[in-house]
């Protein structure tokens, strides 16, 4: 068995085939923050693509790479934000450095 | 000339054919009046563009005859459409075009020519920004995006260029430029197995990205849905894209698209004289309701003015998202 199918993307709403009500409650949430506010679609788009790399979610990038096509981001675009998702996460690691820098040197003479 | 596939007139997928989703919204799809005439002068382009639903290029031999033109323009008398749309192929390349734009401005209807920019480099083609001026045209032209590399993946190497200097050569006579009253319109379609962004979003990056770059301007920009017939479903079908794509379109049906549809306001001739519900139709071979006429000559604005649309699956095409047609976006 494949981890990951391309194909089980169309089946997401086959979650719903059970605890229902949780489902719809998560739908209604994930639409109504996908709508145009104080943030553009295009703008939402490119965060939904950095969020999807930092988590690495397969599904995620696939549709926001579509996404972001559709709300009319170029790859050069789009390639700025997942290096903006890819560098705070590096800086996030990064700075654990100095939780290992304060363990070493509390024991440290 | 290349074969090409055709889709079913049901996607694999789909419940329902076109038809039977617009009775799933309680629609029928008839037209409301005839206000263009849409002229298809011949499949001969000077480019061979990998979306092409017409399947054009240089080898195509099919073109309208100074004969069919006549037949045309005596049209246009008879029932004066308020638009005249030309089309091809690259139309300028069919000897008759001057001829025709001319006839066609002298009986008073709006001209829109589909130009495709490169062609203005051809031998005699050179005075076309002139051309287009004196007879008041419409010019509305593609450039699917305002970088070379990805105009360059659709239309061939060295496009993209040749259509920023045939932009610069138009805005020189008065094209695109404010208040000159010279429409000049251009029309983003996507490079790829995508839906088009909304219409005014990527019209600001064109504008500003062509002034920036280039210092090029126009009037407006049309986002078209890339059609599923001929080299664009060829494309699909060899980059293993066809079943999404097709699903895009009907996940996306927009039952407010339909209002604008414009097969619902014109009426499409091919380079034989033969009458089709729109362009795409007319690639298919699609012809208008059996119990109507089928050739122009025999063309009856009563008859065709509220008469029942030909549909197929392409026609998913037309209404996705924010809808799709020679005029760009349908809705906002």
């Amino acid at each position: 068995m494949a981890y990951y199918d391309e194909q089980d993307l169309n089946r997401f709403s086959e979650i719903g085939n059970h605890k229902p009500e949780l489902f719809e409650k998560f739908m209604a949430w994930y639409q109504a923050c996908q709508e145009e506010g104080a943030l553009t679609r295009r703008e939402k788009s490119l965060i939904g693509l950095a969020v999807a790399h930092a988590i690495q979610c397969p599904y995620c990038i696939d549709s926001y790479s579509q996404s972001c096509l559709e709300s009319g981001s170029n790859l050069e675009q789009m390639t700025e934000a997942i290096h903006m998702a890819s560098a705070i996460r590096g800086g996030a690691s990064l700075i654990h450095g100095l939780q290992a820098h304060n363990s070493v040197n509390k024991v440290s003479m | 000339m290349t074969s090409l596939p055709v889709l079913n007139p049901n996607f694999p997928f789909a419940a329902t054919s076109f038809d039977d989703m617009l009775a799933a919204h309680d629609m029928k799809l008839r037209a409301r009046s005839v206000e263009t005439l849409q002229i298809n002068v011949g499949k001969l382009c000077n480019q061979a563009c990998k979306h092409c639903h017409v399947d054009a290029s240089p080898l195509r031999t099919e073109i309208m005859t100074k004969e069919t033109v006549e037949l045309v323009i005596d049209a246009i008398r008879r029932f004066r459409f308020h638009t005249v749309d030309i089309t091809g192929g690259a139309p300028e390349l069919n000897p008759s075009f001057r001829y025709l734009v001319g006839e066609a401005r002298v009986l008073g209807s709006h001209v829109i020519v589909r130009h495709n920019l490169t062609v203005m480099f051809e031998p005699g083609q050179f005075d076309l920004p002139d051309f287009f001026r004196e007879h008041g045209v419409e010019v509305v032209s593609s450039l699917p995006y305002f970088l070379e590399e990805r105009t360059d993946a659709q239309r061939g190497r060295g496009v993209f260029q040749k259509s920023i200097e045939a932009l610069r050569r138009l805005n020189v006579v008065g094209y695109g430029i404010e208040g000159s009253n010279l429409i000049l319109s251009l029309v983003y379609n996507p490079v790829g197995a995508f839906l088009p962004p909304p219409q005014a979003s990527i019209e600001a990056d064109f504008k500003r990205e062509l002034q920036a770059r280039y210092g090029v301007t126009f009037n407006q920009l049309y986002t078209i849905t890339n059609m599923p017939i001929k080299r664009f479903l060829d494309y699909l079908r060899r980059s293993g894209n066809e079943e999404r794509y097709l699903r895009k379109l009907v996940e996306a049906f927009n039952p407010r698209a339909v209002e604008g549809l414009m097969c619902r306001s014109l009426v499409s001739v091919d380079w034989t004289g033969r009458l089709y519900d729109c362009d795409f139709n007319q690639m298919l071979e699609l012809g208008v309701d059996p119990e109507l006429p089928q050739s122009l000559v025999d063309f009856d604005p009563e008859k065709f003015a509220a008469r029942r649309i030909m549909t197929g699956a392409h026609c998913f095409g037309c209404t996705a998202g924010s809808g799709s047609s020679c005029g760009g976006s349908l809705l906002s």
